[in-house]
């Protein structure tokens, strides 16, 4: 019986704390020194928290004791905290500090018996350790920080778990100057704890004995009232008297204090019943209650420590501090396990709540079990033993059980079982199931354990709610006729489908039972009455506020990043006058990347009108490719503007579905046919297949069967023709070929250019770019040369050519200047000009044909080697670029 | 060739509809025969019969007795189809369901623009949200398929190999096989939200860069680098906020009661990321200009 403050194995919980030695040496060397010592306990958390050791005597017995204060030195309540059996104040000091630096004068004491206290262990002996707090609470009146509610009587609350809970209830009880109380998980009646139904709990009450130090440390005579039951097996009247009268029970209608009353589901030792009583009379003298039933026990240790200390803080808050603010939270609250946290293991729970205590028998049902009378064996010295609740194993089996898994054994031939039907419905217990059997036994006193089960609805599994059990001895006058058995107080949910199993065991491994051998039967005389509780309402699982709040946060974050990627200018509305322009670009410009003053383009102008098959000649790098792109829509211009049939381009602007493209290679699903590939991209651009005209295509394209194989098998030329098929897909109004001819052999060329020339014929229109001049100049109507990122000259074939009527005429010698002047005067030359190499003239034709210039020439001795109709577009071209960039 | 319909001065072609682009069954047909997804649903399918042999080979996981204290899903691979369904889940949640959406998410943009494709379909002109809309849904459903694909070969597998029975939980308890399908289903659906966040940032880094096996690699390696971080106890609370933390909360609904709590976190955290990754792609690639 310790304190469950902290999940450690209780052994390990009697070994002296190296912090505890060493105050308590400090302790003792400041009685010795007749002063207290101050200590400053700095915690982060809040003010520095003072602690004051000091040894005080109380009937010539030393108490132990350390007082706790922090902050200013105004007058505050006193809280006083007890500690649990086998403990000392040391395992309370953390929730002492908290208290304090919470505003309250605090004062923990090691108990006598236990710690650095002397005297013997009286089981909160009403002349002893009960006189004992009054002493602590006299001493408490005399501090000059604790407020009084009048001479000698300062506001004081008393919390403590296990035996520092009773010791509450009793102070409460004894000393009227108590003021709130918060009991956890003990008992009400010790008799009734460890001889519930006068049967020998006697697994726990070793347990009991052992913590306190063995029997040698308890007052005589309760060591010789426990030796002598424990010898007999069965308690007798003195040990129940002896036990209730250092009972809280003994002062049942004297605690009218607030009472915050916790206590365990998985305890064994200190069942539910026993803060049933303790909330039943406290309530009954008209103070106010609130009962809480934490998940753990004596069985399960305290997974809610945290939780528990915060509301008993609360609670003193409003009944210590009057803080009307402070909620001290519903009336009745229990703790529900749910699963496992997969994340970190832990165990969750989640609390459900009522604002009044229900008690343990509210809103019952009836649950049919049968009424078959069923016949069983107590086996001779009562072994082996059924197996419910194992004391020392902590947290493991109350645990186990919660999630699912049970640890219990019942031995065939020595119980009787009732199972109920299926539950058609979930059905949630909350409180004592009871039950009216008839009991018989072939010879002396029954003793029974009675259990409901949980049964899988296989039935392959059960498992016992909080591993609880209850004994009952029906004694010899009893028997033959219908008694009430009151079943463990639990909280469980039954799952639909699931049946309820109530067992009667003639045996249990933590009772002493009958060891002479006998035959017991058992028949139920009524359905098992279950208590539902049904005012109990779960609280909703609380999420963090990021749950939700993370969502909202980011749906907010992307709508601002859409919101804001959306361009500032708004598109330049159609322009009606460019109608019937198929392009017209304004002032082009597009720098590489982030660099300030290198164009890819600059400052370009050009317009195409309809029917032309317009050339875009450059060399590479001068800026074809990325005009195009800029025309596709791909990349962005940073300046000037593009204009398809009077519509700005944009990114994805919707004339764009009047052009077709083909530019920088083909690009295909290398996974998928030729066909498939075309058919899909026609279908991506979600217009009605019959507006593909796909067959022409696919026979411009010349695959044959080759369509059918995936691309990935196909040699670039192929590529290159189906993706010019792809351009020409729904025959777009504006077509653009960027290096068509690449990879494509002399005929397929020949064919390519009939195929543009064509299709321009049609009133279409088709921008071919190419560095191949030859190319250009037999399939294009118009031209527009660039170079490094600029126009260089826009226009007719012809025009930039010459038309035609230049002719080289190269000579063996310099021609001297004063002869390229005299053959410029000749009549029907339009102009002559030396060539840069001085061995050529480039003579202009205007009237004159080639034969009269050559005898012209003759006649003026010029020496020639040949004349030609030279002036190729070649040419043309390289003066143009040459001179751009000049 | 047929004579030019006189179009002078219209917006678009006749037909074209910019809501009608790259229609998602066009998309799911254009991604489906890929070898990448044949290769990926494959190894999905074979999966629960790898393990099947190696149970055979191993004998069932409850007839070792193991040492462990803790209680797996492997404990109990072979008490039902749907146990084996889940076990399946169990030993893929972690990497290998996160190979597909991080292959379907980050593969779809890289891959058009590594074939050059890319600029056809813009140039279709496919609108650029509209193109990564469908991208998004193909490659999210291809994902979910994948995930669905696992369990569901499983419990076929399962039901011949070990039986069609209830689910038998880990932590004790049964669930009938009944009730065990749709909490499996809950499973596969918390498995797929909680892999948004890689399939956000899958797709984020396709729209990046024009190397597909670039943008998977950074998913799977940022989810990675998120579980080594969720290692880090030091982290504490801060754990909460990385996705890879969450990532086995849906063994959380095969619990006798299902917890709701790890779940809905994880699902909230990884929606946050996949939102965010999610407008990302969005903002960037409707500005960016496609030089692939």
């Amino acid at each position: 019986m310790e304190t469950p403050l902290v999940r450690t194995p209780r052994w390990r919980r009697l070994l002296p704390r190296r912090r505890g030695r060493w105050a308590a040496g400090l302790a003792a060397l400041a009685v010795l020194a007749g002063a207290g010592t101050w200590n400053a306990v700095a915690d982060d958390g809040g003010p520095a928290v003072h602690r004051q050791d000091r040894m005080m005597k109380a009937d010539g017995v030393s108490i132990d004791t350390s007082y706790f204060t922090a902050g200013d030195t105004g007058r505050r309540p006193a809280v006083l905290i007890g500690h649990g059996f086998g403990g000392s104040k040391d395992d309370v000091r953390a929730q002492a500090e908290q208290l304090a630096r919470a505003g309250y004068a605090v004062l923990t004491w090691s108990a006598r018996g236990f710690g650095k206290s002397g005297g013997d262990i009286g089981l909160n002996d009403p002349d002893r350790e009960v006189k004992d707090v009054s002493r602590l609470i006299d001493w408490l009146a005399d501090r000059p920080e604790v407020r009084l509610d009048a001479e000698g009587d300062p506001r004081v609350g008393i919390t403590g778990a296990s035996y520092g809970g009773a010791v509450s209830l009793l102070a409460a009880g004894y000393d009227k100057r108590v003021d709130a109380v918060a009991p956890q998980i003990t008992y009400w009646n010790l008799a009734d704890a460890l001889f519930p139904d006068a049967v020998f709990k006697k697994l726990w009450a070793g347990i009991f004995v052992t913590t306190g130090g063995g029997c040698q440390k308890f007052e005589k005579r309760l060591c010789e009232m426990y030796e002598r039951v424990a010898v007999s097996g069965e308690p007798d009247a003195a040990a129940r008297a002896l036990l209730t009268e250092r009972s809280p029970s003994a002062v049942a209608d004297r605690i009218e204090v607030p009472a915050l009353i916790v206590q365990g589901q998985s305890d064994s030792l200190f069942p539910l019943g026993q803060a049933d009583a303790m909330a039943k009379a406290i309530s009954g003298n008209g103070a106010p209650v609130a009962v809480d039933w934490i998940a753990g026990g004596h069985d399960g240790g305290n997974p809610e420590t945290d939780r528990v200390q915060r509301r008993i803080g609360d609670w003193f808050d409003r009944h210590l501090k009057d803080d009307k603010g402070a909620d001290t939270g519903p009336g009745f609250r229990v703790t529900r396990t749910g699963g496992i946290d997969s994340t970190d293991g832990a165990t969750l729970v989640r609390g459900a709540s009522s604002d009044t205590y229900p008690g343990l028998d509210n809103g019952t049902q009836d649950i049919e079990l049968g009424r078959r009378t069923q016949t069983f064996r107590n086996p001779a010295g009562a072994g082996p033993p059924a197996i419910s609740a194992v004391p020392g194993v902590g947290g493991g089996l109350a645990q186990l059980s919660s999630l699912g898994v049970g640890l219990s054994v019942d031995f065939p031939g020595q119980y009787a079982r009732f199972d109920s039907a299926p539950l058609d419905e979930p059905l949630n217990i909350t409180g004592s199931p009871a039950v009216r059997v008839a009991v018989g036994a072939k010879r002396g006193d029954a003793v029974l354990f009675g259990k409901v089960y949980d049964v899988s609805p296989d039935g392959k599994q059960q498992l016992l709610p909080s591993q609880l059990v209850a004994p009952f001895r029906i004694t010899p006058d009893q028997q033959g006729k219908p008694v009430r058995l009151t079943l463990p107080a639990i909280d469980h949910r039954f799952d639909a489908g699931h049946r309820l199993r109530l067992v009667l065991s003639a045996t249990d491994l933590g009772y002493a039972s009958p060891a002479e051998p006998t035959t017991y039967t058992v028949t139920p005389a009524g359905p098992l009455t279950v208590p539902t509780a049904a005012a109990l309402r779960t609280a909703p699982a609380t999420m963090p506020w990021w749950t939700w709040g993370l969502p909202a946060a980011a749906v907010v974050i992307a709508a601002l990043l859409l919101l804001t990627a959306r361009r500032r200018t708004a598109t330049p509305a159609p322009d009606p006058a460019l109608a019937d322009v198929p392009l017209q670009i304004t002032g082009l410009a597009k720098k590489y990347g982030k660099s300030t003053d290198r164009y890819a383009v600059k400052e370009l102008s050009f317009r195409v009108e309809k029917g032309q098959v317009l050339g875009l000649l450059g060399p590479n790098g001068a800026g074809k490719t990325t005009t195009l792109r800029m025309l596709m829509g791909l990349i962005t211009p940073d300046d000037g503007e593009i204009r398809v049939f009077g519509q700005a381009i944009r990114p994805g602007a919707t004339v764009l579905s009047r052009v077709g493209s083909f530019v920088e290679g083909a690009g295909f699903l290398p996974h998928l046919s030729g066909r498939a590939n075309l058919e899909l991209y026609w279908q991506a651009t979600g217009r009605p297949a019959e507006d593909a005209y796909l067959e022409e295509a696919l026979e411009i394209a010349g695959l044959g069967d080759a369509l059918a194989r995936a691309v990935r098998t196909y040699s670039q030329g192929m590529r290159q023709r189906l993706a010019i098929a792809q351009a020409m897909l729904g025959l777009p109004d504006l077509l653009i070929l960027d290096e068509p001819t690449n990879g494509l052999d002399p005929p397929q060329i020949r064919e390519m250019r009939d195929v543009m020339i064509r299709y321009a014929a049609g009133g279409r229109t088709v921008i071919v770019s190419s560095h191949l001049l030859s190319e250009v100049e037999q399939s294009c109507t118009h031209l527009v040369v660039m170079d490094r990122g600029r126009l260089v000259q826009a226009g007719p074939v012809a025009e930039i050519t010459g038309s035609g009527d230049m002719l080289l005429v190269t000579t063996a010698q310099e021609v001297a200047e004063p002869l390229v002047e005299k053959i410029a005067a000749l009549a029907g030359i339009g102009s002559a000009a030396r060539t840069d190499d001085g061995l050529g003239l480039l003579v202009r034709l205007d009237g004159a044909t080639p034969a009269g210039l050559i005898s012209e020439l003759v006649r003026l001795d010029v020496p020639l080697t040949g004349v030609g109709p030279h002036r190729r577009l070649e040419d043309a071209f390289l003066t143009l670029i040459s001179g751009g960039s000049a | 060739m047929s004579a030019a319909v006189d179009l002078a001065g219209s917006a678009e072609a006749p037909g074209y509809r910019a809501r009608r682009t790259l229609p998602l069954r066009v998309e799911a047909v254009r991604q489906l025969r890929r070898r990448r997804t044949l290769l990926m649903g494959g190894v999905l399918a074979v999966l629960p019969f790898v393990l099947i042999i190696a149970f055979a080979i191993g004998g069932t996981p409850d007839s070792r007795g193991g040492g462990s204290d803790r209680i797996t899903l492997m404990d109990t691979a072979t008490a039902s189809a749907a146990n084996f369904a889940a076990t399946c889940l169990f030993v893929s949640a972690g990497f290998l369901l996160v190979v597909p959406v991080a292959l379907f998410c980050g593969d779809t943009v890289a891959s058009e623009a590594s074939w050059s494709s890319l600029r056809y379909l813009l140039a279709a002109p496919v609108p650029r949200a509209r193109l990564l809309w469908s991208k998004l849904v193909v490659a999210l459903g291809f994902s979910l398929a994948a995930m669905v694909l696992l369990p569901l070969v499983a419990l076929a597998a399962g039901a011949v190999a070990y039986g069609w029975g209830p689910l038998e939980l880990p932590t004790g308890g049964a669930l009938a096989a009944s009730a065990a399908v749709p909490r499996l289903a809950l499973v596969v659906a918390f498995v797929f939200v909680s892999q948004l966040v890689t399939a956000g940032l899958a797709f984020w880094l396709s729209t990046k860069t024009d190397a597909p096996l670039g943008a998977v690699g950074g998913a799977v390696g940022l989810t990675i680098v998120g579980n080594v971080l969720d290692a880090v106890t030091a982290l504490g609370s801060w754990r909460e906020f990385l996705p890879a933390h969450w990532q086995f909360a849906w063994a959380d609904a095969l619990q006798p009661g299902i917890e709701w709590g790890g779940m809905v976190k994880g699902a909230a955290i990884s929606v946050t990321y996949a939102l965010i990754l999610f407008a990302f792609a969005f903002r960037g690639f409707s500005r960016k200009d496609i030089v692939s």
